[in-house]
């Protein structure tokens, strides 16, 4: 009995092992990718499609590496066991047994807790750095995501009530059948609060606020160098393509096949870059202001609507 | 792989006071010899060359010939050539020219912050043999006196496309492995030391900023 369990659970494992390395191949991918496009509004070629799996290659080859402390080390650490965690109790493929992960009756918890662990992980790690521009950032990017988190977590909890469940499994089971059932077209409120939290989640423009390249020089991980680095960048493609897969499980319908995913989360990235290249930066106070503004009501709203659906 | 060098001997930081000495590592930077095996320093190299993160610290007036680099006209994020605003991430420092003894302090606590393998290229015929300010009181003649260079390109001051073709110059030298400036920076580093202290004053930092 044990030893089968053992069995089973070695199987999720190596099937978990494979689609952590699919979705960050394909994390890298789409970051070249959307580079490309960013470069080509810019009126520029843009950097070739292999850059993002050199600049990883190059910091781990890096000969020298100096500490600040203990949590310095473990920063990078936590963000990715944060990409990880969130990345194992999200199904990626809908129906397939290889590719649903550790997902579970309460996974959608785990998972929105999984995405606050590898920021404050950061923060930590951070802030040992004793940098005053990353801790600068640090506030930044954490009183950002305290903003964005509120129309978000309204927005699950309107779907929530929705579909009556906090399985990510039966989220999408229940939007299976054609897109007419899928959340965007049933509960699109909700859809519209977490798009709104979307763009800042993904941290391109107007909310980059906490990176500011030319004001402090790249905010949190002004220290970070060599292999820890590298680490942060593996965890960047694999941390966004996660989020992609998991607003696309909430919000589109999920997918049943890797194309079908792959082009859903471009397009669903692509609603953050169309906004980034049009937008200027917001200052931090005026992006949590935006976020505690439309979007958090859009979000009561939503919670109001999927209500009212049900009484009705 | 590290060099054997004598880790037993430290450096002596006598420009920082007592209190000032407690906070500052006091350790010699080390030699690091390329892996063992050739493929896999081969294959570093080419990813070292074509990932250049360049510092984004201006000297001198060729400066402002580097932000033409990423713009759509010369566009060198083709190469992989990326501006990096901390000493941390990046590998390559662009001398833009002349260095006055006030920048060369900064010059050179940057660059020891820098990890490397780290690189250094310098714009203008000024740090090569002090160009028109070779009389000054205050720029230094001769930049190799004072740093490892491991690419000139001169002029005038030279055009971006200059750079540009000077950084895969670069490229080309990292990819044969010949750009190993760190570790010459380290094997001379007493006679590299004595030249700055002799140009710069008020040496009030570490001997070697970690
Ligand atoms: S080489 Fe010419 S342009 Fe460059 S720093 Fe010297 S004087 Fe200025």
């Amino acid at each position: 009995m044990i030893i089968e369990d053992f069995d089973f659970w070695l199987g999720k494992a190596g099937y978990f092992s494979l689609t952590l390395l699919i979705v960050t191949f394909y994390g890298l991918l789409v970051g070249a990718f959307i580079d490309r496009t960013i470069a080509k509004v810019q009126g520029r070629i843009g950097i070739p499609y292999r850059q993002p799996f050199i600049n990883i290659l190059k910091n781990f080859f890096k000969r020298t590496a100096i500490s600040h402390g203990v949590m310095f080390y473990l920063g990078p650490v936590f963000r990715i066991a944060g990409g990880i965690g969130t990345l194992a109790f999200i199904p990626v493929l809908y129906g397939s047994e290889m590719f649903s992960n550790f997902s579970m009756a309460g996974d959608l918890f785990l998972v929105i807790y999984f995405m606050f662990f590898g920021q404050l992980g950061m923060a930590l790690g951070a802030g040992e750095s004793g940098h005053p521009y990353a801790a600068i950032g640090i506030a930044r990017g954490l009183s950002q995501m305290t903003a964005y988190e509120v129309p978000f977590v309204l927005a699950v909890i309107s779907i929530v009530i929705q579909y009556d469940t906090l399985s990510i499994t039966q989220i999408v089971a229940a939007q299976q059948g054609g897109w007419q059932n899928w959340t965007v077209v049933t509960n699109w409120v909700a859809t519209l609060a977490a798009m709104l939290a979307f763009l800042g989640m993904m941290g391109y423009s107007p909310f980059d606020i906490f990176l500011a390249p030319q004001e402090i020089p790249i905010g949190p991980p002004t220290e970070f160098h060599s292999a820890y680095l590298g680490l942060m960048q593996l965890n960047r493609a694999l941390f966004g393509a996660t989020k992609l897969v998991l607003f696309m499980n909430l919000f589109f319908g999920g997918a049943t096949s890797w194309p079908e995913l792959m082009i859903k989360t471009l397009l669903i990235y692509m609603v953050a870059i169309v906004v980034g290249v049009a937008f200027p930066r917001f200052r931090v106070d005026q992006g949590i202001r935006f976020f505690f503004k439309i979007p958090t009501l859009i979000g009561i709203m939503s919670i109001v609507y999927v209500q009212m659906m049900l009484v009705a | 792989m590290i060099k054997s060098l004598n880790t037993e001997d430290t450096l002596e930081n006598a420009g920082l006071t007592d209190e000032e000495q407690q906070l500052f590592s006091n350790a010699r930077p080390q030699a690091y010899e390329p892996y063992p095996i050739k493929a896999v320093e081969d294959f570093a190299n080419w990813a070292r060359a074509n990932s250049l993160w360049i510092l984004a610290f201006g000297t001198g007036c060729g400066a402002i010939e580097l932000r033409p680099l990423m713009t759509a006209r010369f566009d060198a994020s083709r190469f992989g050539v990326a501006g990096r605003p901390t000493p941390r991430q990046s590998s390559v420092f662009v001398i833009g020219g002349y260095a006055s003894v006030k920048t060369l302090k900064r010059i050179i606590r940057s660059y020891e912050q820098m990890q490397g393998p780290k690189f250094i290229i310098c714009l203008g015929i000024c740090p090569v043999n002090g160009g028109m300010y070779f009389d000054s009181y205050n720029t230094v003649n001769q930049f190799d006196q004072y740093l490892p260079v491991d690419l000139y390109i001169t002029g005038c001051m030279p055009r971006p496309e200059v750079l540009v073709a000077g950084i895969m110059e670069l490229q080309k030298k990292i990819k044969a492995g010949e750009c190993n400036g760190a570790n010459r920076y380290v094997e001379n580093f007493d006679w590299y030391k004595a030249n700055q202290k002799k140009v710069i004053k008020n040496w009030d930092m570490p001997d070697y900023n970690w």
